[in-house]
């Protein structure tokens, strides 16, 4: 299945792929009116220090720990994504105990929030990869235990 | 054509024909359910009592699970008898199932130590807090001018006064232990959630419990007597082992398994709360009855019932809870100075962290208000990677990937994982 990869030495450390992802999830149609002024919640983040930057964001693991260890049943994983049913998340934060990339986070209202690729929202691919100036995020078809 | 019987309808059990079905899709799998619900996230009974949720949101892996996986079950049954040369279970409605493979994932029940005059408490103003049943009792009970009283401040007792909260605010938690959450929290940690509780105006009594009851009376060991309309006990639970033990098979405080998680009873496994397993820390065995354990060990046995080949090689305690507004996360086990470990840790208004390293290695921690990217620590701590292959000085500050390298981060950010 096709995953986002990051390559950190393409990386220039813009932050562009956060404001994207919290507009391709905002639901709104309009970026400025979507982020102006707000406090974003993007499902990715960049870390790093001096010259170092990358994106860290759910690697939609083959043998996810998050889902295995879900109280309520609100993560699952479909067709290879890792999904989250915001619904059934009654935000105990397991899933954020566990994420051996500290890949999944505490939402805005609670339940827990993370990368599901953008296939549920009007992007239909990830907003980070599409949007990333330098390539630094992809979105592609990689062989297991390659890299 | 394979026959599995299953004993209970939790999270292990869920798993638990999960991992069968991964491997054969044909043969019949009987499931067994004292209770009259299965299927349902057990730590979520609280979410219900509180509100937060609801039966159909609590629904585990949807309300067509069993249909879609060709799994009859039956509920509001126990298993009375294993008769491993027979191969066969015997339930209390008198059926005889034949088994191929069997599994014991039937869980703990509530502790509660010979009370006197326990009897004397009226039956419907009596509770423990294990099941959605439970919930649904104590929902159903409650007034906004109920005083409870809660024998137990651990998890369960605390999750249920969380829970009741919504209900009435006249709670009163008593607990042997000096402090609450004794099984996860140290007295300075423990301190910063007895605060917050108080401040919620919920009365605890701790290093204190009942020494007797007089209908709706407790008197403490203090002297003081509390009058309550309803109590919980949440003192504590046990493994439902008798099954296994009955039948001959190896069981300490919990079933004997081996990392297929078979016990020692051919063609009969055993997941979830009611077996002993590898602690990754310590290497010793223990009951780490958490959900993540029960859910790995559930699938475990369940592929090996069906003749593929796991294995569950062990776990760490860990929790992560949300407390009338407090979130806490702990995992692994506390080394100090004085066990021959090192702590680090830092304190501020509204965050507190202690991380505990003991032989080079991240041993646990406890963290509260920032929890942040916590599983890079608990990922340390059960991978038992090595400190000083990794800038710890960096990390214990600011879990990130930073200080694991750039090879690392190739091979996770850039490759399947």
């Amino acid at each position: 299945m096709k995953r986002v990869y990051v390559n950190e030495k393409w990386c220039l450390g813009c932050h562009l792929c956060e404001y994207n992802c919290a507009f391709a999830n905002s639901g709104e149609t309009d970026m400025a009116k979507a982020l102006r002024g707000k406090v974003i919640h993007p499902r990715l983040h960049i870390e790093g220090q001096g010259e170092i930057h990358y994106a860290v964001s759910c690697r939609h693991c083959t043998d996810p720990l998050c889902v295995k260890s879900c109280i309520s049943g609100a993560l699952s994983i479909q067709d290879g994504t890792v999904k989250i049913d915001h619904d059934k998340c009654v935000g105990c934060l397991t899933c954020v105990l566990v994420c051996p990339y500290g890949a999944v986070a505490p939402g805005p209202d609670g339940a827990a929030t993370k990368c599901e690729l953008c296939l549920e929202n009007a992007c239909g691919a990830p907003a980070c990869a599409a949007g990333c100036p330098n390539n630094a995020i992809v979105y592609e078809e990689r062989e297991e235990a390659s890299a | 054509m394979k026959r599995y019987v299953i004993v209970g309808g939790g999270i292990a059990g869920i798993h638990c024909i999960e991992g069968i079905r991964s491997a054969d899709r044909s043969g019949s799998i009987t499931l067994i359910s004292a209770e009259a619900d299965s299927n349902y996230g057990r730590p979520l009974i609280s979410y219900y009592l509180e509100g937060a949720t609801d039966e159909e949101k609590m629904s585990y892996r949807g309300s067509d699970f069993y249909e879609r996986n060709g799994v009859t079950a039956l509920h509001g049954v126990t298993a009375e008898k294993l008769d491993p040369t027979a191969k066969t279970l015997t339930l209390s409605d008198g059926q005889v199932l034949p088994y191929d493979a069997l599994c014991v994932a039937a869980g703990s029940g509530p502790f509660v130590p010979p009370f006197a005059g326990l009897d004397t408490v009226p039956q419907e103003k009596k509770f423990t807090f294990m099941t959605l049943s439970d919930a649904r009792g104590l929902m159903q009970a409650v007034t906004p001018e109920s005083r409870v009283l809660i024998i137990g401040g651990g998890l369960i007792g605390l999750k249920c006064a969380e829970g009741l909260y919504a209900h009435t605010k006249h709670l009163t938690v008593c607990d042997l232990a000096p402090h609450v959450l004794s099984s996860i929290l140290q007295p300075e940690s423990a301190e910063i959630v007895e605060q917050h509780l108080k401040a919620k105006g919920i009365r605890l009594m701790l290093g204190d419990s009942a020494k007797e009851f007089q209908g709706t009376k407790a008197l403490m060991n203090s002297g003081e007597t509390v009058e309550f309309d309803l109590l919980v006990l949440a003192i504590g639970v046990r493994p439902n082992t008798g099954l296994i033990k009955d039948a001959g098979g190896d069981v300490n405080r919990g079933i004997v398994t081996d990392a297929s998680m078979a016990t020692t009873i051919p063609c009969v496994y055993a997941a979830g709360d009611c077996v002993e397993s590898k602690n990754i820390i310590t290497g010793g065995q223990g009951i780490l009855a958490i959900l993540p354990n029960a859910a790995m060990q559930g699938r475990t046995a369940g592929i090996n019932m069906a003749g593929g080949e796991a294995v569950f090689d062990g776990g760490i305690p860990m929790n992560s809870m949300g407390l009338m507004g407090v979130h806490l996360m702990t995992a692994g086990s506390y080394y100090e100075e004085s066990n021959g470990g090192q702590v680090y840790m830092e304190a501020s208004e509204g965050s507190y962290k202690k991380l505990f390293t003991k032989d080079g290695y991240l041993t646990g921690f406890i963290l509260m208000g920032d929890l942040h990217r916590a599983g890079i620590y608990t990922a340390l701590i059960r991978e038992r990677r090595p400190l000083d292959s990794i800038d710890f000085e960096t990390v214990k500050k600011d879990p990130s990937l930073l200080p694991f390298g750039a090879e690392y981060r190739r091979q996770t950010l850039g490759g399947v994982v």
